[in-house]
Order: structure tokens, then sequence, then C-alpha cells
């Protein structure tokens, strides 16, 4: 909101030979707005490439909602609701963040450390959500069967009927040996005898086909390894490139979120060491805001993208 | 003690919030009516959806909680013209390329 009118005539020369503000900013702040610039083409960069690889294996991607539905207390099943907690997290440490802003140009700096503060909060919450739900996707859920092509191949009951066309429940390894729960190595003569002794039990294959239990032999004959869990290489919920944009994209988000709290924090110390006070405005805060409003859009995308289509 | 600017910010909440929770909501029941492919397959009118409502999101975060409506529209335009121009030449390549790939090598 500058409202400055400048009467005096200056020159074309003058004007972009950095003496005056041709975009009405000041040189700290135009720069944070490059710099966002740059990372949200970084960000652009890499959901694109993530769409090229759904596109490219459109016929095996995971479904998302299949492979991110725990909850904490409450177990698996819940699509959704996990990362939409996250995401509000997100949005509510934006708006306690432009509160503060808000105080800030008004100088009332208490009201600038109590939103601050909320907004740190925020973000730890948000990192310690991300780290729960790494966690779970690197240990992963059910397991899987890999065949010698690689691909992966899940174990299925029906469960019901939608929209004409039936719909399966993933049975775990755990649940197919009757193990209680415990993580349990198997091997796969193992696995194939636990198989053979659950004839309810179908073959889901990568492209989504469910094989009858009769198939079972000769589905087992192509097999390489039981996969459990997640990392660069293996992926037991369907193509290690799901993981591997999985890790990348949302820990390169979740490294900005880390140095979002962390600039928060140094920003928050000098608010109550009165720096700014002193300083006259509370600009820096301005600019820390705009590159914590810019995390949170970043996660805007990223949970689009990534968890509802 | 609530000042107008402070009013808009909360505003500007809710409705990020509501149109969240309307996206979860679609995400977890995927109405039927919604899951038809329009434009000859290219998407679904679900996935279309959710793009319209996170690019409207993403319009009120940058506008109203960084300020961008209260600059100059020079500095609007240095921020964002990059953008409209590199970023949708970005997706119709990478996409495009994407399914040639698959149908070249018949994945």
């Amino acid at each position: 909101m500058q409202t400055t009118t400048y009467t005096e005539v200056i020159s074309t020369r003058a004007l972009w030979g950095g003496g005056r503000r041709p975009l009405g900013a000041s040189y700290g702040k135009l720069m944070m707005w490059i710099f966002i610039l740059s990372d949200a083409l970084t960000f652009s960069g890499f959901l694109a490439a993530y769409g090229f690889s759904r596109f490219k294996f459109i016929h095996s991607w995971p479904e998302p909602g299949e492979v991110f539905s725990h909850v904490p207390l409450l177990g698996g099943g819940y699509p959704m609701i996990y990362v939409a907690f996250m995401t509000f997290v997100l949005i509510f440490s934006s708006v306690t963040m432009v509160l503060a802003v808000h105080a800030g140009h008004q100088m009332r700096k208490n009201t600038v450390v109590i939103y601050l503060f909320l907004t740190i909060i925020g973000g730890g919450i948000f990192l310690s959500s991300q780290a729960w739900e790494w966690y779970h996707f690197i240990k992963g859920e059910a397991g899987a069967l890999q065949l010698n092509d690689g691909s992966i191949v899940h174990f299925v009951k029906p469960k019901g009927v939608r929209n004409d066309e039936p719909v399966y429940e993933k049975i775990s390894l755990d649940a197919l040996s009757g193990s209680s729960g415990r993580a349990v190595t198997h091997t796969l003569p193992e696995l194939k005898r636990a198989f053979e002794a659950s004839p309810g039990v179908q073959l889901r294959m990568a492209n989504q086909t469910v094989l009858p239990h009769s198939q079972g032999d000769a589905v087992f004959a192509h097999a390489k390894a039981v996969v459990r869990g997640a990392n660069l290489v293996k992926n037991e919920y369907g193509l290690p490139q799901f993981a591997d944009f999985f890790f990348f994209i949302t820990g390169f988000h979740g490294f900005h979120v880390f140095t979002g709290v962390i600039l928060n924090v140094i920003v928050f110390l000098n608010v109550l060491l009165g720096t700014y006070e002193g300083r006259g405005h509370y600009e820096m805060v301005e600019k820390v805001g705009l590159y914590w409003h810019f995390v949170d859009l970043v996660w805007v995308f990223v949970f689009t993208f990534f968890y509802l289509i | 003690m609530v000042d107008k600017g402070t009013a808009a910010i909360w505003k500007v909440f809710i409705v990020l919030s509501i149109v969240t929770l309307a996206e979860v909501l679609l995400g977890i029941y995927r109405p039927e009516f919604l899951t038809v492919e329009i434009f000859s397959g290219l998407i679904s009118l679900l996935d279309l959806t959710f793009i319209l409502l996170t690019l409207y999101k993403a319009y009120c975060i940058v506008w109203f909680f960084m300020h961008m409506k209260h600059e100059y529209s020079n500095l609007r335009l240095t921020i964002t013209l990059p953008l409209y121009i590199l970023v949708p030449y970005l997706i119709f390549i990478l996409l495009v390329e994407s399914t040639y790939v698959r149908d070249i090598l018949k994945l």
C-alpha cells in the first residue's frame, strides 16, 4: 500500500539506475519475491516430472488413497483424513503468520510475539506429522510380492461392489500367515504355503487386474522377493518411482518448512529483543512471512497432485 | 480489538478452510457423476475440479496473505508473468511426451 507521491520529475535513467524504487518494494522484499519465483519454478519442475512418470506408467501407478490411509490411534483405512489435518495445520499457521505481519505494521510488539509463536508451533506440528507419515510409508503396511520383472503383486479379498465393479481390500502378509502383527520376515516358500492355505485370497497384479486363487502357482513361478515397506529401490505399494517422488517432493517441501521454522525462530527472538522496534519497522517479519506463505502455497499443490488426484 | 485488516484475514481463512474441506470430502467420496472423463478422455471432471479449487486457493494465498493485491502492478507482473508462461509450457511438453513414451514403449 504505497501511497507516496513523487512531485519531482525524475528521468528514466535515474529511475532504472536504482535511485528510486520502480517496483515500490524494498530491496530485501523484492529479492524474497525473486527467490520465491525461482523456487516456484523448481517445484513446478518436480510436480511436472511427477506428472510425466504418472502418465507414463498410468496403468500401474499406485492409488494414493490406498497408500496414505493411516491415522494415528485409528490405524489404516481412512484415506485423506491425516493429510487433511496436516493441510489445515499449515493453512492455520499461515493465518497466524499474516496476523503477525499485520500486527507488525501497527507496531504492536506483543501481538507479533504471540502470533509468531503460534506460527512456529504450527510448523513444528506439521514437521512431526510429516515424520510420522514418512515412518509409516517406510515401514510399510500390508507387504507384497515382487515378480522377476520388478512389478508388485498384492494379496486381496473381495469386499463389495461399487459402481457395478467389484472392490477388493488388501490382505497383509501378517494376516495371510496368521501371525500376530509383529514384523515377520517372510521367505518366498513360507509365503507360498500361507497363500495356498487361504483359498479366498486372490492376487492383484500391477496393472490392477485381479487373478483368481487358482492362478497362484503361475504367478509364484515368477516371484522374486517379498517386499515390505518402501525405500528408494523397493516399494510395496507399487512402482519404485512413486516412492522416489514421494521422498523427493515431500522431503524437499519438508526441508523448506524446516528452514522456515528456523527463520521464524530467529525473527521471533529478534522481536523479543526489540530489534525491529529499534529499527522502526517490522519488515523482517513481512519477509519471512512471504517465505512461510510460499511454503504453504507449495503444500496446497503437493496436496492436490500427490494425494487427491 | 478486531480491525478491518484482521477481519479480512479471518475471512480468507474461512474461504480456504471451506475449499479444503470440499476437496477432502470429494477426495474421500469421489461421487460417481464427477468421475466422467471430459475433453475426450484427457481428464476427469473430478480432477479438473481439484485443479481449479487448488488454483483458487493459490490465488487467495498469494493475493491476500502475501499481499500481492497491494503491490504495484510492475512487481505483480515481474513475479507472476514468468510463471504464467513457463509453467503451462512445462506441463504441456512433459505430459504430451509422457503419453508418447508410454505408447512407444507399450507400457
